[in-house]
């Protein structure tokens, strides 16, 4: 199979603040291959953000990456210099981010700036880079591109902002998109349009993608892996079908059970996950969940647990999955397939 | 368990074609008077005791028409009749009882809370405005709103900064229950919340309703959350209410093309599901509530687009007992659709 585009092996990014440092992601590791479609879903403050900031190499200060290495295409990327970062940046991986009003430059029309991405990475002239970007928009799904090219920002809605965003992004076909939270500033029906265009993208460049939401949602229909993170750590990674339908790990079967499901006409309570998240100036030393966990044994609060794995590409850090771990109600029944010991590759 | 009352209800609250604009200025020279109809023509019924949702994207009037019941702007039509009195036309003097009978809990944990005051002051502010207690009455009823949210007494001299979101929602849902209201219009009490704080929030509001016997006005664009608190539904669209009908009615049968579009588009947390539903994408954005469309306001991107869709405006039209509609394509309990019985009058 395809060889892995990107490698990230214990990243450890921080803040550096006048309170202390904040730990915001605290040993993570994963992997995606070329063309894979992986979701990275969390709530606020989990880390998710800073993980993909930390692969482009945008974090502000007072945020660096501690330790950890990032390869992209075997080459390593935290030890890159700004100059060499820049030619990475746009043309292998592009981004697209949560708010497309921010994002884009007011006082440049959108062709300037799909013409700026198009023109830093392409030995092309201006002509040819006008023409690109025309087409560009056409991909996105603009009507009449050739006019809408030379509009500002504050001439586009919501919607087709994002759109622009995404043409920037794919204007120099990069291998790798991350896309955080690209449709959580917009309503349910632009949303859908977005979903729909990403999709269809991706099956037209096969670009690799990385999505970053808090909306499980969004990553049933376009992910095909899905990493759960919380309180800057990794807490279960396996396929769409693992997460949502074999979950093992109490925080993602927490998740999964406070949102409410359409298709179910009986009204059952919602089941809520109690407290409030970690904080990650004082990380505890444990596991992050141990504190709002239903099943926190005493070894919890003492040890991070290890990953343990749950079939193939299928783990899950929680010390319930030890082959001497109590079984308890309510999280083994979920088991379907043998627990192995052990952490996957 | 819901439970849900089928004996004769009684009505807390009528809107009648009720109407909310805006006016905007512009020009120089010459001004230029423009009426941004942000609410035109809404009517609706709300219960004793029930969960009203309101429905729709950003701009279609929804928090418009919450704010214009309480009178935080001014009506410029139409009558709010709450328990028979009508407060449309009442002046601040004579609405302030209502005030009382009447909360809201806002949007923004962040933006709705006084920085400068501490929390047991900002729930007892309206205590001291309406008169209802003093010193040592006012500090207990301070500590029993607080436990009553999930919060403790010791709270009360705390400031908002030290609170997090879902903490602070809390505290605002104490300061509207301080008064002990009847009604209280939740204006997307949970859209700041992450989804684990979201489900402690909405489980909170159902068992404060149960207890307090109150009645709620949802306004929220999650339609998955609005479906599982709410027992009837309006969904609305550029200043109109399109389709009201109970919660399960609404989502089981939807009459109307834009509610049709509006629950394809909610991303289902399922793969399987995600993956085999088509889902109804609508073409374009929603239109300048400046310029609405002619008609029906909802043709411009409707699938079902008709001639009479651009000429006669549809109205809310009862096609199964509890049940509205205001679509052309409607047609009544007897078979007979909105067009014909135009022509018949």
């Amino acid at each position: 199979m395809a060889d892995k585009l990107l490698e990230v092996k214990n990243l450890k990014t921080s803040f550096f603040t006048h309170v202390g440092e904040v730990q915001a992601v605290r040993g993570v590791d994963f992997d995606l291959k070329a063309g894979e479609a992986l979701g990275i879903v969390g709530e606020s403050g989990s880390g998710k953000s800073v993980t993909s900031l930390s692969l482009m190499q945008l974090l502000q200060y007072p945020g660096t990456i501690k330790e950890g290495s990032i390869l992209f295409e075997g080459d390593e990327i935290v030890t890159k210099s700004v100059k060499e970062m820049r030619r990475i940046r746009g043309n292998d991986i592009a981004m697209i981010f949560q708010d497309p009003m921010t994002s884009l430059n007011p006082v440049y029309t959108i062709g300037d700036q799909i013409m700026e991405a198009i023109l830093e990475h392409q030995d092309v002239t201006k002509h040819q880079a006008r023409e690109k970007a025309i087409k560009m928009l056409e991909l996105v799904g603009i009507p009449s591109p050739e006019k809408r090219i030379d509009n500002y920002p504050h001439e586009f809605s919501g919607g087709m902002r994002q759109r622009a965003m995404i043409a920037i992004a794919l204007s120099c076909e990069p291998k790798l998109l991350i896309a955080d939270e690209p449709t959580t500033a917009l309503d349910v029906t632009i949303q859908a349009q977005i979903l729909e265009l990403m999709k269809e993208l991706k099956e037209k460049i096969n670009t690799a993608i990385i999505l970053i939401t808090h909306d499980l949602g969004v990553v049933a229909d376009l992910c095909s892996r899905i990493i759960v993170m919380y309180g800057g750590l990794i807490m279960e990674e396996g396929t769409v079908e693992d997460i949502f339908y074999e979950p093992k790990h109490p925080y993602t079967m927490g998740l999964l059970k406070s949102v409410p499901k359409l298709n179910n006409d009986k009204r059952e309570r919602l089941v809520p996950i109690d407290g409030t998240p970690p904080d990650l100036i004082k990380p505890p030393t444990g596991c992050p969940f141990y504190a709002r966990c239903q099943y926190s044994m005493k070894i919890c609060q003492e040890q991070q647990p290890p990953f343990f794995s749950a079939g193939k590409g299928h783990r899950s850090a929680c010390w319930l999955m030890h082959e001497d771990a109590p079984k308890v109600e309510g999280y083994s029944k979920t088991f379907k397939r043998e627990v192995s010991h052990g952490t996957t590759d | 368990m819901e439970q849900r009352t089928e004996s004769p209800k009684e009505v807390l609250l009528e809107v009648k074609n009720l109407k909310k604009y805006f006016y905007s200025k512009s020009g120089f020279i010459k001004s230029n008077v423009q009426a941004i109809k942000a609410v035109d023509d809404v009517s609706f019924t709300i219960y004793k005791g029930e969960t009203f949702g309101l429905v729709g994207e950003s701009g279609c009037g929804k928090s418009t028409t919450g704010r214009t019941i309480i009178r935080l702007y001014d009506v410029t039509d139409g009558d709010v009749i709450f328990d028979g009195a009508n407060l449309s036309q009442m002046t601040q003097s004579q609405i302030r009882p209502y005030r009382k009978r009447i909360q809201m809990i806002f949007q923004d944990p962040y933006a709705s809370l006084n920085a400068r005051m501490t929390v047991g002051d900002i729930i007892g502010e309206s205590l001291d405005i309406h008169h209802l207690a003093k010193g040592k009455e006012r500090q207990e009823i301070i500590w029993n709103l607080l436990e009553r949210v999930g919060l403790s007494k010791e709270h009360a001299n705390r400031y908002p900064h030290e609170f997090s979101g879902g903490q602070r929602q809390r505290i605002g849902i104490a300061r509207s229950l301080a008064v002990n209201p009847d009604f209280i219009i939740c204006d997307e009490p949970i859209s700041a919340l992450d989804v684990s704080i979201q489900a402690q929030v909405v489980n909170m509001l159902q068992d404060l309703q149960k207890e307090m016997g109150l009645t709620y006005l949802f306004i929220a664009h999650d339609l998955s959350m609005v479906k599982h608190i709410s027992d009837r539904i309006g969904v609305m669209y550029l200043g109109k209410l399109v389709e009201v009908a109970s919660s399960d009615e609404l989502y089981d049968n939807p009459k109307h093309p834009y509610t049709q579009a509006l629950l394809s588009a909610i991303p289902i947390p399922d793969p399987d599901v995600a993956k085999n539903s088509h889902r109804i994408v609508l073409e374009g954005d929603v239109p300048s509530p400046m310029n609405p469309p002619s008609g029906c306001r909802f043709r411009t991107r409707c699938r079902y687009a008709m001639d009479i869709c651009s000429k006669v405006e549809p109205v809310l039209v009862e096609i199964e007992p509890g049940h509205f509609s205001a679509c052309h394509l409607n047609k009544n309990s007897e078979g007979v659709s909105f067009q014909e019985t135009v022509q018949n009058d």
